[in-house]
C-alpha cells in the first residue's frame, strides 16, 4: 500500500497555533463533560448512594468486562435544552463489552429527575435502540426510572417516534434475535413496567427494584387499596408470584453478575466475513491533528494529513487520485479492517461527485465499510456549473450513499453544510454512527452565506421601495443572523439534540472508528441495490 | 549386602530411602495405606503392600501388618523411617524374633532413649551434662510442682515418652502451672498413650544444636557434625542449618565427643541424634538422643557429602562405617526449610487440600527437593501436613542464604495454605541473615516476619507493594486478554483492549487489595505517551490519605519489572484466583483482590454456629445443650495431626445444640455445635 507522507511542519507557528486553538476547544468540551458525568448532582448523588445504590456510571462499569471500553453516545443530550437541567437526557447509553460480546447498554440516571423520560430522553434511548438494531447488538436495559415525564408528556408519550415505541423496538428486535435483557435496579413504574416485561430474561433487585403499572398513590386514588411498593411489585412479587422477574437478586452487584451469565448464555458468534488484517499504528501521532485543522475555518488544508493520522501504518491507496480532486477517496485499513475513504478536500464539483458515487459502488460491491470525513461547504455554484449538470451528479452520489447497504460511518470534521451534508452522509442518510469534532459546524448553510442572501433579499426590497441602507444598517441586520447560526450550528447545540451521536476529541477518531466498524460487523454486510442514477 | 528391604513409611523419607536403595541395587518394597494406594513411594518402589486404613493406626502403626509384608515379600530389612514405628522398641523386638533386620539401632538402645527421664539418668551416670531439672518417676502433682518452684521459673513441662513438641508445655510463672500440666499430660495421653512428666529449667535464650553420630558394631564410631535447629514454632523444626553457625573447632569436637560418649553409654548402632541445648556461654546440655534418621539429615549430607541412608543400610547389613572421622570435612553450609501445609497467620493450624499446582525450584548441586508428593496430590488430614523439604548448598552460609531465598521464590503451591510465604519472610529478616538466633527466634522476630507494618513500611506499601500489585493485575489482564483474543474470529477488535477506554474521559481501572486484612482503594489510570502505556496509580491509605505514582510495567512470566518514579526494579509475582503474592528482596507480600459483594447467604449465615477449623477429631467436647456459657469459654477440644484446638465461645451466651461428641470425625467447616450470643444489653446487665 501506498505511505502517505506528511508535509506538516510540527514546529511552524502556524501548527503550534492551530493546536492551541483546538486544545482550547477540548478543554471545553471536557469541562462541560465533567458537570454532565455527574449527573443529578451532589445531594441526589448521595441519596441515591444512601439507598445501598451503585450511581448508573459505576453499575455500567460494574457490567462491563475488567477493563473493557464503552463507547457512549450523546454525552450532551439535552445539553442546555430544557430550563430543568437534565444532564445526559437522564440517561447513558452505549456499546461494551458483557462476558466477551459487544452489547448495547442502556441505563436510567435516576438521580436527573428520577430518570424521568424527557423528549430528549425518549429519542437518545431510541437512538440506542436504532444502534442495536442496525448492528445486531444485544440490549441490557438498566432500569432505574419514573417513566415519562409528566410536565412534557405531550412531547413523549403520543407520537411514534416517542415512549411506546421503546416497546415496538423490544419486540421487534426480540423477534430478530436481538436479545433483550432488562436489569430492574430501581423504580419501572407505568409505561416503564414494559421495559422488564418485553424483555427475554429479567433480573431484579431486592428491596431496591419495583415494577407496576400504577404505584401505591394511584392505586389508592383508583380503589382506596393502600400497598406498600415492595408488596405492589417487589422482587419477591415478581420472582416469586407474577412471574413478571426471572432472576432475584440480592443487590445491584449482584443483578449485574446475573446480568453477565445472561449474555454468556446466548449462544452467539460474530458473524466477520471481512479480510481483516494485523493492526499497525499511523505513522504520525494522532494528537497531531490539532495543529493541522487551522484555526480560520475559510483555509484549505489536505485531508490527507488528517487520513495519515487515522488509518492503519498511515497507509492509503487513492482512487482516481487526479481526477476531481476536492474529494479523496481511497482504501485504507483501520486496526485492520478494511475501509474505503471518502473525504472532502474543498467544494464539490460534478466530477468529484461522480468520482464519489463510482467509489460508493465499489465499496459496496466488495462489502468494505464506509467512512465520511465531512468537511464541505456545499457543491459548486454558478451558471457554469449548473448547466454542467451539477445537480444529477450530485444526485448520483446522493443515491450511492443512500442506498448503499455497506456500513458507513461519519465524521463532522469542518463544515457540514446544505446539499454537502447529504452527499457525505449526514445523519439523513442512516450512517451506523456519526460523530462531530469540538470544531464542526452544521447548517443549511454557512452564517455568512445565510446573512449575505437575507441581505440581499432584503436590500432589494428596499430598493425596491426607493428606501436607502445604509451599510451599517446591513450590518446591524446581519449580525443576529450570523450569531444565531453560530450558536445553533455549533457541536453542542447539535449533540443537545442527537443531530450526532456525539462529540470526540479529533485525536480520538482512530479509536473511536475502530471500535464502531468493529461494533457494526455483528450485522452480516447485505448485498446492495442502487436506485437510479441519473446519466 | 541385602537385596530387598521393606520401607515402613511413606511420604517423603519412604521416597527418600527407596532413591538410595535404588543407587545401591536394593529392592524395594513399600506399603500404604487406603489415603495412600495412589501416592509417589508406592509408585517408586518395585512392590507395594496395602496395609489398611487411612489413619495410621489402622496402617502404619500396625507392626504385625509391616512384618507381615516384609514376610510376605521376602523382604530381608526394614528401614522404619522417622515417625511412625522408627522408635517402637516392641515393633524392633518383632522384627528380631522374624529374623527380618531393623534398619535402626538394637532395641535396648531405643528402649533406654526412649523415655526421657530413664535416658537423662543414664547420661547423667555417663557425665554428660544435664540441664536442672526432675526425671523421676513419682508423678504426684505436688512433687512435680516443687521440683518446678525450687528450680525457679520458666521451667518445662515434657511427656517423657513425647517428641516434635507433643505434650510440651512452657510454664512461665507459679500461677500457670495447674493449667499447663494439665495440658501437658492430656495432649500426651492422646498422642502416646502415656502421661509421665518430667520438668526441667527452661532456658531463655538457648540455640538447638544436635550432633549426628553414627556407629557400627565394630565398635566404630563417628560424629558427622552438628545442625542448628534453633528457629522452631511450637518446638516444631522450621529452618535448619549445618554447620551451625559462629561454632568453634573447639566446641564442635566437645560436643561431638559428647555426643559419642552419650551413643556409646547405651550401645548404640546406626544413625542417632544427641540433641543439645547450647546456652550463650557456651555451656551445653544434653537434651535428648533420637534414635532415628532425622527429618533433618539432609542438611548434614549436603555439608559431609555423605549419603546417610546409605549408611545406615550398611552398617545394618554388618559392614564398617564407610569414614573413619579423620576422613569427615565440613564443605560449605546448607539449610533446609520445611514446607508444610499450615496456615501461620492463623497460628500454623494446618491446612487440608489439593495441591492444583506444585512448581519447585530446579534442582542442582546447590538445590535439592526432597517431597513425596506431586502435583494433583491430596494433603490429607490423616499424616503429618509436610509437603517437601527445600535443601540448598553453597559455599558460605551468606551464598547459601541467597540460594535458599531465591528457591522459596520459586516455589509455588496452590490449592492449600503453605507456609512457604512464612519461610521465605523468615529466611529475609536482619536477624536470621546476622544470625542472631536462638530458639525464641520466631516470637521475637514476629513483627518482622509478619509484616506488622511500622509508618515507614506503610508508606512503601502504598507507594510501592501495592501498586505493583495492582500494576501486575491490570497487565496480566491485558496479556490473558490477548492470548484470548488470538481465537477469537475477530481478533484485531479494538474491543479485545482492557484499557478501560471511555469516551473523553480518562481511562481508569479501580480495585481493592486487601493486605493484612486491611483494604486498600487503588486507582490506576492508563495513558499512553509515543506508543507506549503509563499508569498513575493512586492508593489511598486507611485513613484516606491518597498517595500518587507513576508507573510503567511489564510482565514476562512470573517476573514482573516495574519501573515507579524512575527507579527500575524486579518482583517476583505469584498470581492466582484472587491473592497476589509479590516476592521482593525482603520478604513476600500477599494480597487478595476484594471483588463486590454480591451479597449471597446474607438470609442464611446468621445460625452463629460455630465450626471446625479444619479435618480433625473432637477430643473432647466440654459444653452440653442450653448451657450458658461465658466469653471465650472453651467449649469444644479438636485435634488434628496430633495439634490440639480449643473452639472457644466467641461472646457470652447459649449453646442451643451440640452436634457431634468426642471421637467423631468432622471436616473442616462443619458446623460443631448451635450458638446464641447474648444480646449486648443483657450480658451487660449481668456483669
Amino acid at each position: 500500500m501506498a505511505k502517505l507522507i506528511s508535509k506538516i511542519n510540527t514546529r511552524s507557528q502556524d501548527f503550534l497555533d492551530n493546536a492551541a486553538h483546538m486544545q482550547v476547544q477540548i478543554d471545553d468540551l471536557r469541562d462541560k463533560l465533567c458537570e454532565v458525568k455527574l449527573g443529578g448532582g451532589e445531594r441526589s448523588r448521595q441519596r441515591h448512594l444512601d439507598r445501598g445504590k451503585l450511581l448508573p456510571r459505576d453499575r455500567v462499569n460494574a457490567l462491563l468486562d475488567t477493563g473493557s471500553a464503552f463507547l457512549e453516545f450523546s454525552q450532551l443530550a439535552a445539553y442546555k435544552v430544557y430550563d430543568d437541567h437534565v444532564p445526559c437526557a437522564g440517561i447513558i447509553t452505549g456499546i461494551g463489552r458483557v462476558s466477551g460480546q459487544e452489547c448495547v447498554i442502556v441505563t436510567n440516571d435516576a438521580t436527573v429527575k428520577g430518570g424521568t423520560y424527557y423528549p430528549l430522553t425518549v429519542k437518545k434511548h431510541l437512538r440506542a435502540q436504532a444502534i442495536a438494531q442496525e448492528n445486531n447488538l444485544p440490549c441490557i436495559y438498566l432500569v432505574d426510572s419514573g417513566g415519562a415525564n409528566l410536565p412534557n408528556q405531550d412531547d413523549v408519550f403520543p407520537d411514534k417516534e416517542h415512549f411506546g415505541r421503546i416497546f415496538f423496538n423490544q419486540a421487534n428486535m426480540s423477534a430478530n434475535n436481538i436479545p433483550q435483557i432488562a436489569v430492574v435496579m430501581g423504580s419501572c413504574t407505568a409505561g416503564g413496567a414494559y421495559v422488564p416485561a418485553m424483555a427475554d430474561e429479567s433480573i431484579i433487585v431486592k428491596e431496591q427494584g419495583t415494577i407496576f403499572l400504577a404505584g401505591p398513590p394511584l392505586v389508592k386514588a383508583a380503589t382506596g387499596e393502600v400497598v406498600s411498593a415492595e408488596d405492589l411489585g417487589g422482587a419477591d412479587v415478581h420472582c416469586r408470584t407474577s412471574g413478571v422477574t426471572d432472576h432475584y437478586a440480592q443487590n445491584d452487584h449482584h443483578a449485574l453478575e446475573i446480568a453477565r451469565s445472561a449474555v454468556k448464555n446466548l449462544n452467539r458468534v460474530k458473524p466477520v466475513s471481512i479480510d481483516f488484517q494485523h493492526v499497525v499504528e499511523p505513522e504520525y501521532s494522532s494528537e497531531e491533528i490539532y495543529g493541522i485543522i487551522p484555526k480560520d475555518t475559510r483555509q484549505p488544508y489536505d485531508i490527507r494529513e488528517v487520513i495519515a493520522r487515522i488509518v492503519d501504518g498511515s497507509n492509503f491507496d487513492e482512487f482516481k487520485a487526479l481526477y476531481g480532486n476536492t474529494l479523496v477517496c481511497g482504501f485504507a485499513k483501520i486496526y485492520g479492517y478494511p475501509v474505503g475513504i471518502v473525504a472532502n478536500n474543498g467544494v464539490l464539483f460534478g466530477e468529484s461527485a461522480e468520482k464519489g458515487a463510482h467509489f460508493i459502488q465499489l465499496c459496496a460491491q466488495r462489502k468494505i465499510p464506509l467512512v465520511f470525513l465531512q468537511n464541505i461547504t456545499g457543491f459548486m455554484v454558478g451558471k457554469q456549473y449548473e448547466s454542467g449538470g451539477i445537480a444529477k451528479h450530485g444526485a448520483k452520489m446522493v443515491t450511492a450513499v443512500a442506498t448503499a447497504q455497506v456500513p458507513k460511518f461519519t465524521i463532522l470534521i469542518g463544515g457540514s453544510f446544505g446539499a454537502g451534508n447529504y452527499g457525505m452522509c449526514g445523519r439523513a442518510y442512516d450512517p451506523r454512527f456519526l460523530f462531530m469534532w469540538p470544531n464542526a459546524r452544521i447548517s443549511v448553510m454557512g452564517g455568512e452565506q445565510a446573512a449575505g442572501v437575507m441581505a440581499q433579499v432584503t436590500r432589494d426590497k428596499k430598493e425596491k421601495l426607493g428606501e436607502s441602507w445604509s451599510d451599517e444598517e446591513e450590518q446591524a441586520f446581519k449580525k443576529p443572523i450570523v450569531d444565531d447560526y453560530e450558536h445553533q450550528g455549533h457541536p453542542y447545540y447539535a449533540s443537545a439534540r442527537l443531530w450526532d451521536d456525539g462529540i470526540i476529541d479529533p485525536a480520538d477518531t482512530r479509536q473511536v472508528l475502530g471500535l464502531a466498524i468493529s461494533a457494526s460487523l455483528n450485522k452480516p454486510i447485505e448485498d446492495t441495490k442502487f436506485g437510479i442514477f441519473r446519466m | 549386602m541385602f537385596s530387598k528391604i521393606l520401607i515402613a513409611n511413606r511420604g517423603e523419607i519412604a521416597c527418600r530411602i527407596i532413591k538410595t536403595a535404588k543407587k545401591m541395587g536394593i529392592l524395594t518394597v513399600a506399603v500404604y495405606s487406603d489415603a495412600d494406594k495412589d501416592a509417589l513411594h508406592v509408585h517408586m518402589a518395585d512392590e507395594a503392600v496395602y496395609l489398611g486404613a487411612s489413619p495410621s493406626r489402622e496402617s502404619y502403626l500396625v507392626s504385625d501388618k509391616v512384618i507381615a509384608a516384609a514376610i510376605k515379600t521376602g523382604a530381608q530389612a526394614i528401614h522404619p523411617g522417622y515417625g511412625f514405628l522408627s522408635e517402637n522398641a516392641a515393633f524392633c523386638r518383632a522384627c528380631q524374633q522374624e529374623g527380618i533386620t531393623f534398619i535402626g539401632p538394637p532395641v535396648e538402645a531405643i528402649e533406654a532413649m526412649g523415655s526421657k527421664s530413664a535416658a537423662k539418668n543414664i547420661m547423667e551416670k555417663a557425665n554428660v551434662p544435664l540441664v536442672p531439672g526432675y526425671h523421676g518417676e513419682d508423678q504426684s502433682r505436688d512433687i512435680i510442682k516443687k521440683a518446678a518452684d525450687d528450680m525457679g521459673y520458666p521451667v518445662l513441662l515434657k511427656a517423657t515418652a513425647g517428641g516434635g513438641g507433643k505434650g510440651m508445655r512452657q510454664v512461665w510463672s507459679e500461677a500457670e502451672f495447674d493449667e499447663g500440666l494439665a495440658a501437658a499430660k492430656r495432649e500426651a495421653m492422646s498422642s502416646f498413650g502415656d502421661d509421665t512428666m518430667l520438668v526441667e529449667k527452661y532456658l531463655t535464650q538457648p540455640r538447638h544444636v544436635e550432633i549426628q553420630v553414627f556407629c557400627d558394631n565394630h565398635q566404630n564410631a563417628v560424629y558427622l557434625f552438628e545442625r542448628d535447629c534453633s528457629v522452631q514454632r511450637r518446638h516444631q523444626k522450621v529452618i535448619e542449618e549445618a554447620p551451625a553457625f559462629s561454632m568453634s573447632e573447639f566446641l564442635r569436637s566437645k560436643m561431638g565427643e559428647s555426643a559419642i560418649k552419650s551413643a556409646q553409654a547405651i550401645g548404640y548402632q546406626g544413625a542417632g541424634t544427641v540433641e543439645f541445648l547450647l546456652d550463650v556461654d557456651g555451656s551445653f546440655y544434653f537434651m535428648e538422643m533420637n534414635t532415628r534418621l532425622q527429618v533433618e539429615h539432609p542438611v548434614t549430607e549436603m555439608i559431609s557429602g555423605q549419603d546417610l541412608v546409605e549408611w545406615q543400610l550398611r552398617v545394618a547389613a554388618g559392614e564398617k562405617l564407610p569414614k573413619t572421622q579423620q576422613e569427615l570435612t565440613i564443605n560449605g553450609h546448607a539449610f533446609e526449610a520445611r514446607i508444610y501445609a499450615e496456615d501461620p497467620s492463623n497460628d500454623f493450624l494446618p491446612a487440608t487440600g489439593q495441591l492444583n499446582l506444585l512448581k519447585t525450584p530446579l534442582e542442582s548441586k546447590h538445590v535439592r527437593i526432597d517431597t513425596g508428593v506431586r502435583q494433583g496430590d491430596e494433603v490429607s488430614v490423616f499424616y503429618d501436613p509436610m509437603i517437601a523439604k527445600l535443601i540448598v548448598w553453597d559455599e558460605s552460609r551468606e551464598k547459601a542464604l541467597q540460594r535458599l531465598a531465591k528457591a522459596l521464590r520459586e516455589y509455588r503451591i496452590d490449592g492449600v495454605t503453605t507456609n512457604i510465604e512464612f519461610l521465605y519472610n523468615l529466611a529475609t529478616t536482619d536477624a536470621f541473615i546476622n544470625a542472631d538466633i536462638d530458639t525464641g527466634f520466631i516470637e521475637k522476630n514476629h513483627d518482622a516476619i509478619f509484616h506488622q507494618a511500622d509508618e515507614k513500611q506503610n508508606d512503601e506499601l502504598l507507594t510501592k507493594q501495592l501498586p505493583i500489585a495492582a500494576l501486575y493485575l491490570v497487565l496480566s489482564l491485558e496479556k490473558k486478554t490477548k492470548e484470548l483474543a488470538k481465537l477469537n474470529n475477530d481478533p484485531h477488535s479494538p474491543w479485545h483492549m482492557t484499557n478501560a477506554w471511555r469516551l473523553n474521559e480518562a481511562h481508569n481501572h479501580s480495585l481493592t487489595l486487601a493486605y493484612n486484612d486491611i483494604e486498600y482503594a487503588i486507582n490506576i489510570e492508563q495513558k499512553r505517551q509515543a506508543s507506549a502505556s503509563y499508569y498513575i496509580i493512586t492508593t489511598t491509605s486507611q485513613c484516606g490519605t491518597n498517595y500518587t505514582v507513576d508507573c510503567q510495567g511489564e510482565i514476562e512470566g512470573e517476573q514482573m519489572t516495574v519501573t515507579i518514579d524512575g527507579h527500575r526494579s524486579q518482583s517476583i509475582v505469584a498470581h492466582s484466583d484472587n491473592s497476589i503474592s509479590l516476592y521482593q528482596e525482603r520478604g513476600v507480600f500477599n494480597f487478595s483482590q476484594i471483588h463486590p459483594d454480591h451479597g449471597q447467604n446474607n438470609d442464611d449465615d446468621n445460625h452463629g454456629g460455630l465450626t471446625a477449623p479444619m479435618n480433625g477429631t473432637v477430643v473432647s467436647v466440654l459444653v452440653t445443650s442450653g448451657e450458658q456459657v461465658k466469653k471465650d469459654q472453651p467449649l469444644v477440644i479438636m485435634e488434628a495431626m496430633k495439634m490440639e484446638h480449643t473452639i472457644k465461645a466467641p461472646s457470652d451466651g447459649e449453646v442451643n445444640e451440640v452436634f457431634f461428641s468426642a471421637g467423631d470425625m468432622v471436616d473442616g467447616g462443619a458446623e460443631l455445635l448451635a450458638f446464641s450470643a447474648l444480646p449486648l444489653k443483657a450480658s451487660l446487665e449481668e456483669k
